[in-house]
């Protein structure tokens, strides 16, 4: 046999040139990693013109946004986490229950006349101990998440109103302090939580694609198994994303508490459908592995511009649930181009 | 005395009431190849699953440099320098070839953020060292859009970062061409030259039987045979041995033809 075998020894080294790619290019990089994000902010940006057209006036007119940009931040701090909890192949519908639970928890220590802050400390220390129950609840319990917090949402919302008989907590001393400055004052004529909510989705994006966190999320959402064969903690990494969608839900409930001075056994109620609609408004796709944080944060502004935007356009309240789920059919059928699926 | 790397003691797992292991004892000394060899479903993923730490076994010991471990796992097997190349080759095929490299070994600092810039240099390297000839891909490149091949290479390159004392390699050839064969195969014998072990599983017995120190055939979840390179002259050899154990009834009906002429006969 002359034929050489592939198993003797002389092979030659590879050789080493320099790789070039029309993809290394900075900009094209930036386009191919961030195109649902930009997808989701082509959307809104669309819709934004719409209603221009139809109403010029109202909309070239700062008092609209003003008001959108009042309920915008405790959308993005549910959206956000939310992502990362589909990425890794789950979903949580207990957040709305557990934002008001952590409320909850903040309107209890500042209604005893501690600082501001303390009720801070308690409401993110209540929506992490939460997030984690629920998180064990799926993992430990290997149920379906889509049911079992589900189910939670249920049960908590219960123990809110079993203890509180539906009685809401009004908080007027709230406005002297120094964390309401911090946290729910204006700066430039704009809510300042919008400047909290920008910092929490810059530093989530980090998280996301840059911490070891978010690498691992992605990682177990695309295949637990090969995770699990490389060391990964694959219920740890899923339990943390549970822990996060819960302090992130605490951060919305104080936030939105601080708007109303008043916590109510209601709050956190409404943002159940919104909030997971604009997950996947923001270009995240449904079966785990892939999404975009930006895009959930855009998604989350689409979503709140909808119901201000159909008001301001002229149209009467009763077209704002049709427009919302047009928008939302609109934009998953944009986002099919660039949500490719490997196998 | 060479050092004693890896130990399994009577290893069993079963799967249900199906054994896919009953009572395995395997060794791996430091420097040496192993070539773990046997028929399909004999066991021998399930068995370097179990060292990898990806499968629990249901009963044994597993003894790393001669000391017993409690609690195995897939990371305290890496963290005992133990790199895994597996059958389905383990990669999550949404993300891209460097997240894939680093999986479960991200690099970063203390509070948890990547050093993305050091990742993406090393994964070049590697992506070159394992020759992957099309230039299309970058370390960015989703694994999703490699070819069977390719993919591989990354489940590779993935094993040969760390410079681990033991590299488990399950049928790392099965999908390459003869040219990223050999560069496997040149791979392996760089590993032996720096004094560190392969655990070696292959479905070609020329292939195992030039490269491996040592040869084990496993049949039916047992070790059937242990046998050193020294013992067995040819490829052929090791073949008809195999046979034997596959076909014992052959055994008494030829027993007195002569191992090599029966083996020419039958091929
Ligand atoms: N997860 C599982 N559940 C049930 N049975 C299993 C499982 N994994 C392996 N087995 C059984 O264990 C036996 C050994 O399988 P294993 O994958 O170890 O074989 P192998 O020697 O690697 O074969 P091959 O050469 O085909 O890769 C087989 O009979 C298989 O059916
Ligand atoms: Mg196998």
């Amino acid at each position: 046999m002359d034929q050489r075998s592939p198993t003797q020894s002389s092979t030659s080294a590879a050789s080493a040139e320099t790789w070039s790619h029309p993809s290394d290019q900075p900009w094209r990089r930036f386009l191919l990693t961030n195109r649902a994000a930009l997808g989701s902010l082509a959307v809104f940006l669309a819709m934004l013109l719409m209603f221009t057209i139809a109403n010029p006036v109202v909309f070239t007119n700062w008092t609209l946004y003003a008001s959108v940009l009042t309920t915008l931040p405790v959308a993005i701090f549910l959206t956000v986490p939310l992502v990362f909890i589909v990425t890794v192949g789950e979903i949580d519908l207990s957040f709305p229950a557990t934002m008001g639970c952590a409320a909850w928890a903040f309107a209890l220590v500042v209604q005893a006349g501690y600082d501001p802050i303390i009720g801070i400390a308690a409401a993110l220390v209540t929506g992490a101990i939460l997030g984690w129950f629920v998180g064990c609840l799926v993992v430990k319990g290997n149920l379906s998440s889509l049911i079992a917090t589900l189910g939670m949402n249920f049960v908590l919302r219960g123990i809110i109103l079993i203890f509180t008989e539906g009685k809401s907590i009004s908080l007027p001393s709230l406005s002297d302090s120094w964390v309401f400055q911090l946290f729910s004052s204006e700066l430039y004529g704009v809510p300042v939580q919008i400047y909290w909510a920008i910092a929490f989705t810059i530093f989530s994006m980090f998280l996301y694609t840059r911490h070891r966190f978010g690498v691992h999320i992605h990682i177990v959402g695309d295949n637990p198994d090969s995770a699990a064969q490389m060391g990964i903690n694959v219920n740890r990494v899923r339990i943390g994303a549970f822990i996060f969608v819960g302090i992130g839900a605490a951060i919305a409930g104080v936030f939105s508490t601080m708007i109303n001075f008043t916590w109510w056994p209601t709050s956190g109620d409404g943002y159940l459908l919104p909030v997971l609609a604009s997950v996947f408004v923001g270009g995240t796709p449904t079966w785990g592995g892939i999404g975009t944080v930006l895009g959930g944060a855009i998604g989350a502004l689409t979503v709140s511009f909808i119901q201000t935007g159909i008001v301001g356009a002229g149209l009467s309240g009763f077209y704002v649930q049709f427009f919302n789920g047009l928008i939302i059919i609109l934009s998953l059928l944009g986002h099919r181009w660039n949500q490719i699926r490997y196998r | 005395m060479t050092e004693r790397l890896i130990e399994l003691r009577d290893i069993t797992k079963s799967y249900g009431n199906v054994y896919a292991l009953g009572g395995v004892n395997l060794h791996v000394d430091k420097g040496e190849v192993v070539g773990l060899l046997g028929d399909n479903g004999a066991g021998k993923s399930t068995l370097i699953k179990i060292l990898a730490g990806a499968v629990k076994p249901t009963d044994g010991e597993i003894l790393v440099r001669g000391k017993s471990v409690t609690g195995w796992n897939a990371a305290r097997s890496r963290e005992a320098g133990i790199e895994t190349v597996f059958q389905d080759r383990a990669l999550a095929v949404q993300q891209s070839i460097v997240r894939n490299i680093f999986m479960g070994n991200e690099q970063g600092n203390r509070l948890g953020f990547l050093n993305l810039k050091h990742e993406i240099a090393e994964a070049g390297r590697l992506m070159r060292e394992i020759g992957f000839t099309s230039k299309v891909f970058t370390p960015n490149s989703i694994v999703g859009q490699l070819s069977g091949g390719e993919r591989q290479g990354v489940a590779i390159a993935r094993a040969i970062y760390k410079q681990a004392d033991l590299i488990i390699l399950d049928e790392p050839t099965t999908a390459l061409s003869l040219t990223e064969t050999a560069k496997v195969f040149h791979f392996v014998r760089q590993v032996r030259a720096s004094g560190r072990s392969i655990l070696f599983i292959g479905h070609n017995i020329h292939h195992v039987y030039d490269i491996a120190d040592r040869f084990v055939v496993m049949d039916r979840g047992k070790v059937a045979m242990q046998i050193s390179r020294d013992k067995v002259k040819t490829a052929e050899e090791l073949i008809w041995f195999m046979e034997q154990i596959a076909h014992p009834e052959h055994k008494s009906q030829n027993a007195k033809e002569p191992a090599l002429k029966r083996k020419a006969g039958k091929l």
